[in-house]
């Protein structure tokens, strides 16, 4: 059984939705036991870091997460929910964070004044490590971003693929052993977005 | 490099995609699903689903034509029409859309931009709007004056100081649908998309008048929209997408050439 973890955070039914495409029906939920129980965890998100990290501190989710991803559960996050899972973000005045995975989450900064924040529409993702993730996906193909900040890790072999935007080059898929995180939305990115999905299903780290 | 957005707009009624020229003359051009499948399997970035009709029959948007969409296509998706309160927006994104366009209802009450903004998130929240050019520079300083209820009623409010006031309440994204260039196919109105453009720091999609692939890339190049807006080109069987793409690409144009 897949959870999608439900912490509040912005519109899971694109990402229910897109397990459902692949003959697979997701939990969305917030509860501990259902979230441990777990084969594979998703871990999605939109909006901003501190309001994030009040509801999962709300809910107890918090070592419930720190346990899945060192229990080596398939686990994946999507947009806000990766950036949390880094150190720390520059959002809401500097936010403390989970700390799975190395590395700080800092704002574009756009020199050139047709570069809008958020970044939204579709960006290619460069593919400069193979992930299994990403098996049977051209290297260039474009997701679907929506975000003002971006993931800064401090180690870059976990880095499998990286984005252009506001005048830098930073990673918008991150991997570290069973932990792996797009700054995209595969659900939302067709046909490419399902097939990363349908790698994660069928992903044993 | 983030591509430019080519967004193909549904207008519905009574769960049958037509089109119209300024809102009139309607013809049946199928059912909406089958269509939202069709664009998206042929590279559309994104889609917009007007219920044109529900505002004027003053009844809530047909969401069981959004679980519809949302279950049948795997791109995001805006929706219009009908929008009237929070509770409206959060069933329309509950049933999977990403994002909630409001027009008429935002001029009669900015606030819910901001409510909207709030409870949802910025990028949720598109404003769309209905310029026309008009002669009357006093009333209207950028010369286009919004018009609300499908170009019924002129409401003497400036296009660009509405736009401005709209991003200040919290807008993500604004769609400039020119009234003069509407249902045309004689090109976007440039000077009112690239004047909103210059005015405003959130992403502006050119609507009204995309007739071939020209006019997008001159809505890109020199009115600095980033995304466009096509109808008719495309409904009719005339272009498709990918022809639009491969034609935008060979201009220069960054646009999502794998889907």
């Amino acid at each position: 059984m897949i959870a999608i973890v439900d912490y509040k955070a912005g519109n899971l039914t694109s990402v229910r939705l897109a397990f459902r495409a692949l003959g697979c029906d997701a939990a969305v939920t917030s509860d501990p036991q259902v979230i441990l129980a777990a084969d594979r965890v998703v871990f999605p998100g939109v909006g901003a870091a501190g309001s994030a990290m009040r509801n999962l501190t709300d809910l107890r989710l918090i070592p419930v997460l720190k346990e899945v991803a060192a229990r080596g559960t398939p686990f994946l996050g999507i947009c806000l929910g990766t950036q949390i899972l880094f150190d720390f973000c520059e959002e809401d005045g500097g936010t403390p964070t989970l700390g799975l995975l190395p590395g700080r989450v800092p704002r574009f900064q756009p020199m050139d004044r047709w570069d809008k924040v958020p970044q939204m529409g579709w960006n290619q993702v460069k593919i400069v490590r193979p992930h299994p993730l990403l098996d049977g996906i051209e290297d260039g193909s474009e997701f679907y971003f929506v975000h003002s900040y971006y993931p800064a890790p401090s180690d870059p072999s976990l880095v499998p693929g990286t984005t252009d935007y506001a005048g830098i080059t930073f990673a918008s898929m991150v991997g570290s052993g069973n932990v792996a995180a797009t700054q995209f939305h595969p659900e939302k990115s067709g046909r490419i977005g399902l097939r990363l999905l349908a790698n994660f299903i069928r992903w044993s780290p | 490099m983030l591509t430019k957005r080519i967004i193909p707009c549904l207008d519905v009624i009574k769960r049958r995609v037509t089109k119209g020229v300024k809102f009139q003359n309607n013809v049946d051009l199928g059912d909406p699903i089958e269509m939202a499948v069709r664009y998206s399997d042929e590279g559309c970035d994104e889609l917009v689903v007007y219920d044109i009709t529900a505002s004027a029959e003053r009844r809530p948007i047909d969401i069981e034509m959004v679980r519809d969409v949302a279950q049948a296509i795997r791109i995001p998706f805006s929706v219009g029409g009908g929008i009237a309160t929070l509770e409206d927006m959060s069933r329309v994104l509950l049933a999977g859309a990403e994002k909630i366009s409001v027009n008429s209802l935002a001029v009669k009450n900015p606030a819910i931009i901001a409510e909207g903004a709030r409870a949802f998130g910025a990028q949720c929240i598109v404003l769309g709007m209905d310029p026309f050019a008009t002669p009357d520079r006093q009333r209207c300083p950028s010369g286009y004056e919004i018009t609300t209820r499908g170009f019924r009623e002129r409401t003497g409010l400036d296009a660009v100081e509405w736009a401005k006031q709209a991003e200040q309440h919290g807008a993500g994204e604004i769609v400039v649908n020119s009234v003069d260039a509407d249902g045309t196919r004689a090109g976007f109105e440039l000077t009112i998309t690239r004047l909103i453009a210059e005015a405003v720091r959130i992403p502006v999609v050119a609507s009204g008048g995309a007739g071939c692939s020209a006019h997008l890339r001159d809505a890109f190049n020199l009115a600095h929209a980033d995304a466009a807006i096509v109808a008719g080109m495309i409904h009719t069987g005339e272009f498709t997408l990918a022809q639009i793409k491969r034609e935008l690409h060979a201009e220069g144009v960054p646009v999502r050439m794998i889907w």
